[in-house]
Parts: C-alpha cells; structure tokens; sequence
C-alpha cells in the first residue's frame, strides 16, 4: 500500500451520520478524484470524535486540523485550499464562546485537552473496519499476553488489582464479579457484553461499539479466559444498526486473523462470540431480564438471587459486563493494574465516560478522570450553558439517577460522592439544565420514561410508578395538594424498597432527588399554583405588554389557535381560554412585546 | 489471510500498521514540506510530493512527516521543498523533481547532509 501524505478523518459517528457526514463524505472523494489526489490522500471514517455539537467534522493529519459543521460545499473548499494549495480554511475552524477562532491542533481544543481517553482511545482516531489500525494501537497484544504468558487466575488477579468497577452504573467490582464465575461449577460458562444502552440521551456504548469494536471483542475473549468460558454474547439494540454492521465485520475479521474460533494463536483456547439483538425494552439492561432475552424468552428480570454468576445464561454461571468496562480491560492487562490505578480516585480508579447533553455548548462524548469536579467537567469540557442562562442542576444516570444542583458543583464525580448526594453515576448520560426547567417537569418526564418500560412483573413498579405519574400530573396541572407531596415522598420510598429490579429500585429517584433539592418548587406548585420556571402549561398565562406593542398583527397571524385579537396598529390581547401556550407568538415578536406569567 | 500464531506474527503487523498511523501524528523528528501553490503544482510538485513520500517508505523513516503547503513565494524555483529537521535551522529546496527529492531523503533526512546544489535558502524565511 503507498504512503499517504494526508490522511483526512472524519466523524462517521451516528450524530455526524444524521448531521450529513455521508454528503460530505462524497463531496470529498469526488473533489480528490478531481485533482487526482487519490494517492496522497487518504479518507477514513471513524467512530465518534465526541463533539456531536459542531458536527459534521473532520480532522487532517499531520497537521491535526480540526474543521467543523462541514457541508459538500465546505469539502469542496478544504479540499482545494487546504489540501492542494496548503491554506487552513479559517472559517471552517472551532470558535471559542468568545468569537475566537483556535487555528489547529485538535489536542489543543479545550473540549479535548482536559479528557483522558482509556475506554474511548481508538474512537475517532482508527478505522474501525481496519483491524490492523487497531493492531496498531496495541491491540490484541493483551490478549496474545494473556494466553501466553497469564494462568486464568492471574489475568482475575490483575483486574482485581486495577479496581476497576462495571461501568454500566452499580459499579460493582469487575474482578470480583470474575472471580465469582471463575469459582461456580457448571458445565459450560458464558461472557455477556451488555450493551442493551437505553438511557435517553446516553450513547457511551454506542459510541464504543461503532468506533472501536475489537476492543470489546478482545475484551470478552479475555474475559472467557479467565473464567473458562468458550462462548460469549453481545446484547446489543436493533435501535443501533451501524454498531450491529460494525460488530459483524470485526467479528469476521477477528476469525480471519485467528483471534476468535478455534485454538486462538495456538494456545488451545477457543472462544466464539455472537451477537444478539435486543428489541428494545429498557428493562433488559436489567442482567436477569437481558438473559431472559438472550435465551429467547420474554425480557422480565428475576428474584436474585442466584446471582448471574451462579446461574446465569441457560442456568450456567454466566458474567455479564458493558461495554465500556470491557473497553478498560485491553489496557488494564497492557499496562499492568498499578498504571490504571494511577488514574482516578482511591475507590474509583480509572476513567469513566459522560455523554453529555441538554442545554450545554459542547453536547457530546467525554471521558475523563474519575474525581473530576462537575465544575470542570460541566464549564471546562462542556464550556457552560448554551443558553446564556445559568445552569440550575444536572441529572446523572438518566431515569434511573437524580438531579444535582449547582451549589454541589464541587463535588467530585465517582460512585460515592454521587450517590451521597441521592443521584447515581449511571451509565454516564448527564443531561444540563437550566434556569428554565421546571425541576417537577423534569421529574416528571423521567417517571414517565419509567412508567412506559416498566415490565409490569411485580407491583410496585407497575402500579406505584404509575400512581406516582398520576400526582405528578396533577401537581403540574395546578391541582395538587400538599397531602400529595407527603404521598409522593412515601411512595417512592415504598417502590425503592420494594421492587424487584433495578429498574423500579431506582425509578423513583428522579422525583426524590427533586424533592430534596428543589422542595419549595414543588410547594410553588401546590399552594400558590405557580410554575416558577414558566414551563407547566396549565400554570402559565401569556400576556402581551400593551407599552410595547405596537400592534403589528404577527402575533395573530401566526397563532394556530386564533386566540389573539386586536386591530392594526392597536395593542393585541391574549384570550388565555383559548391559548394553547405553543409559544409561536413569542418567537415571531420582533417588540418583545409577549410574555409568560405564572400564575 | 493466515491465522495469527506468536506474538512475532501480532508484531509484524503492529510494525507495518503503525507506519500509516504514525503519518498522522504531529510531534516528529522533523518535517517536510512540499509547496503546493498553483505554481508549484503546474512545476510538478505533485509528482515531487509522491516521490518524497515513497522515499520515506522506502527508506522505513516514519518519525518525519510530510506536509503540504502554499506557495512559498519562490515560484521561479518551483517546485520547492522544504525541510525542518528538529534543532536546525530550515532547508529551502528548489527544482525539486522526484529524482532530486529522493537525493534530498538519502542525504538530508538520512545522513545529515544538505543538499548543496539544490540549495535556496537556510533559515526561517
């Protein structure tokens, strides 16, 4: 294969894709063919680079420019003045908040420079339908160590030592959880990769699993090893395509190399992996339910225990990890436990990855330190509010977490330190809000997120959830009570204690981490039926400001519902009967003439 | 494709893999760079650039990179290159046909030596 002068990566992630990488793409292998480029430059597709916000984007190599919010026309230019003539195209470059434009070098753009990359070290940087490239970053060079030169108990030992805990939120020790299956009896054993990742707005895995597929690949034959397993899972989404497409391709050339199949490089150890692919229900995140699935039965999780590593898939001890903990795995056994320790904190050593979303400026993947303050993470990484207004809180671990707000910006981030403060680290979806969300709403949403997936096996979940939706509406609907809120605490304390999974062990979260930090919005609503946030619909009223007026009759004509009356150059009115609070009138004033008032 | 045995085989391909990735990475022993103004282009900088980067190939130097860049402003000598090896001054090079740029790989990037004859200019410009 000739050397390329130029190498031009660009995002191929799913946020890039739906953006319109493909277009750009094409524009830019058309460009090169144009001035018969093809042998010096060098088009590669990667996973996702982790900055969803500015995409598409692109990176050229050696000079690590990094160019976003591309189109086929910017290509195009980059093509003709960046490759051919050597000029960097300025307005195709990162802008700071503050209008200033940082000319290159992607390590040097804060969004990336604060981030320490184990889990995500490949994506966005190979190919990820390239074996070799990811040969080239030392991989499979920890699984050749392993069988070469590893018993089984000492690759559990070396994850033991690393302290790495499951990345998919409990947190519970890896090496332990091997240890366990390593010791149970069975027949046969299994190794699941769960990367059934349903939170909304979370796409750690995803993001993984398309941009660097081997990793998980190499972990789980890793990990079969070391607890006498010879067949391995990946429960994966039918909602992720291009991570299934991904996975097949690197599982075939896994076996073409001789790292999957049999007596893999000659050591007697044979491991096969299969994909299975969920339909979608949350709850098979849940470890029982996903066996239930992956057996063929319907996806509802069971009593634990016995726990999977007794009695997991077909009844054999069977572990079961994420992906982004298999994704640690490769490195841990490369660079030894003591260099992974090196990172992080005490309790939680290593790093952990955040998708990153809501009303934040760099919405999209990070992965950094574990102890890192959500200050740094949320102003440094995130570059602050996209709104111009002040971050109020942030939820963590997606329905299943809870909301911390800004006065607890200064604590770090690792399993314990969120959990004290009544929200979990989760998988890792972190979703900002600000000044402008109603903390009950949000509550709200993320129960009714819950409410749908709840599988309806045991009660509490199925109904309690339910029941506490019902308050909920009311409470937002101006009819709540104070006795509700009572209520409402008591159930979810009742629904924590009481279900059987996960799922409904943490449904009720969201509503009690709101409660506990934003009590007297809840009290806005029920005793002076007020929305402070100008968000639950029922509570607001739109009023039109008659000194600014100017009686353009825009509003009027943009309403859908005809509930603004007046004549021309005369001041308009609401009829708030009638008003059905979609907002339209507000963005069409040019007077900032309308308002929302609560109540 | 064979099936991967030892470790040795693991690092054939490492070595070969890690050739085309280290092309992207900044931070080398040095670093050439080939004019690709539309003077140079229509002088034949393209097919100098090729050679360059062949020679490296060919040679197993893979802590230099090869860049491209505009018009230096020395279209009568076109194609130029230039060379910037790490703790020296920069090499400007003019007249730079494939078979001069595989001299200027030989005897500057590998045996320290400038090429005199196709000799511009030494220093920043």
């Amino acid at each position: 294969m000739p050397l390329t002068a130029t190498t031009i990566l660009i995002c191929a992630g799913g946020a890039c894709i739906s953006a319109g990488e493909e277009s750009v793409k094409q524009a830019l292998e058309k460009e090169i063919e144009k001035y018969a480029l093809n042998d010096v430059v060098r088009v590669v597709e990667t996973g996702c680079m982790g900055a969803c916000s500015l995409g598409p984007l692109m990176v050229i190599y050696p000079e690590g420019v990094f160019y976003q919010k591309l189109t086929p026309q910017a290509a195009r230019k980059i093509v003709e003045e960046h490759i051919l003539k050597g000029r960097i195209v300025k307005e195709y470059l990162y802008k700071m908040p503050t209008g200033e434009v940082i000319p290159e070098a992607v390590e040097k753009l804060p969004f990336f420079a604060k981030q320490v990359k184990i889990a995500t070290r490949n994506v966005g940087y190979i190919d990820p339908l390239n074996i070799e490239e990811y040969i080239a970053r030392d991989g499979y060079f920890a699984l050749a160590k392993v069988l070469k030169n590893m018993s089984p108990e000492q690759v559990i030992e070396e994850v033991k030592a690393s302290g790495l805990r499951g990345r998919g939120g409990a947190g519970f020790p890896t090496g332990l959880k091997w240890e366990l299956t390593r010791k149970s009896k069975g027949e046969r054993k299994y190794i699941v990769c769960n990367a059934d990742e349903g939170d909304p707005g979370a796409f750690m895995d995803r993001s993984v699993l398309e941009g660097d597929p081997h990793t998980v690949l190499e972990a789980m034959t890793i990990g079969g090893y070391a607890i006498g397993a010879n067949q391995g899972y990946i429960y994966v989404r039918a909602e992720y395509p291009l991570a299934i497409e991904r996975l097949n391709a690197a599982i075939s050339q896994a076996k073409e190399y001789g790292f999957l199949g049999e007596n893999i490089m000659g050591s007697g150890f044979s491991f096969d992996i299969e994909i299975r692919i969920g339909a979608g229900a949350f709850v098979c995140g849940e470890e029982t339910a996903l066996i239930a699935s992956i057996e063929g039965r319907r996806g509802q999780p069971r009593v634990k225990p016995p726990y999977p590593a007794q009695s997991g898939v077909w009844g054999c001890p069977t572990v079961i990890n994420n992906v982004e903990t298999f994704a640690c795995i490769p490195p841990i056994i490369v660079n030894g436990a003591n260099w992974f320790r090196s990172i992080g904190t005490e309790k939680s050593p290593g790093t952990k990855v955040f998708a990153l979303a809501g009303k934040i400026t760099n919405t999209g993947l990070v992965e950094v330190p574990m102890g890192i303050t959500l200050k740094e993470l949320l102003y440094e990484i995130g570059g602050g509010s996209s709104t111009g207004k002040k971050i109020k809180a942030v939820q963590t671990g997606g329905p299943s977490g809870g909301c911390i707000p800004s006065e607890h910006f200064d604590t770090p981030v690792d399993y314990e330190s969120l959990q004290k403060l009544g929200a979990i680290m989760g998988s890792g979806g972190m979703i900002v809000m600000d000044e402008d969300d109603c903390m009950v709403d949000v509550a709200r949403f993320f129960l009714e997120f819950t409410v749908d997936e709840s599988c309806g096996k045991c009660t509490p979940c199925r109904e309690g959830t339910r029941q506490m939706l019902k308050i909920l509406d009311r409470i937002t609907s101006g009819e709540g009570t104070e006795e509700d809120l009572d209520e409402l605490e008591h159930l979810a304390n009742v629904i924590k204690d009481t279900s059987l999974c996960g799922l409904g062990q943490t449904a009720p979260n969201p509503v009690l981490s709101t409660l506990r930090y934003y009590r007297n919005e809840y009290e806005a609503h029920v005793k002076e039926k007020r929305c402070p946030s100008l968000k639950c619909k029922q509570l607001i009223r739109y009023v039109i400001d008659p000194t600014k007026c100017v009686g353009c009759t825009a509003c009027a004509r943009v309403c859908p519902v005809n509930a603004i009356s007046g004549e021309v150059r005369k001041v308009h009115q609401i009829d708030n009967e009638v008003c059905i609070r979609c907002g339209s009138c507000i963005e069409v004033c040019r007077f900032g003439a309308i308002s929302k008032v609560s109540p | 494709m064979s099936k991967i045995k030892t470790l040795e085989d693991l690092m054939k391909i490492k070595e070969k893999a890690v050739k085309e990735l280290q092309l992207r990475d900044t931070g080398k022993r040095g670093k050439i760079t080939v004019a690709m103004g539309t003077c140079g282009i229509a002088a034949g900088a393209k097919d100098t650039l090729k050679a360059v980067v062949e020679a490296l190939s060919e040679n197993n130097i893979n802590d230099v990179s090869v860049v491209q860049s505009g018009c230096m402003g020395l279209c009568e000598v076109e194609p130029t290159v230039e060379v910037r090896l790490e703790g020296q001054e920069p090499v400007v090079y003019g007249h730079v046909t494939p078979e001069n740029a595989k001299r200027i790989v030989k005897l500057h990037i590998m045996s320290n030596q400038v090429v005199t004859d196709l000799l511009v200019r030494r220093g920043e410009i």
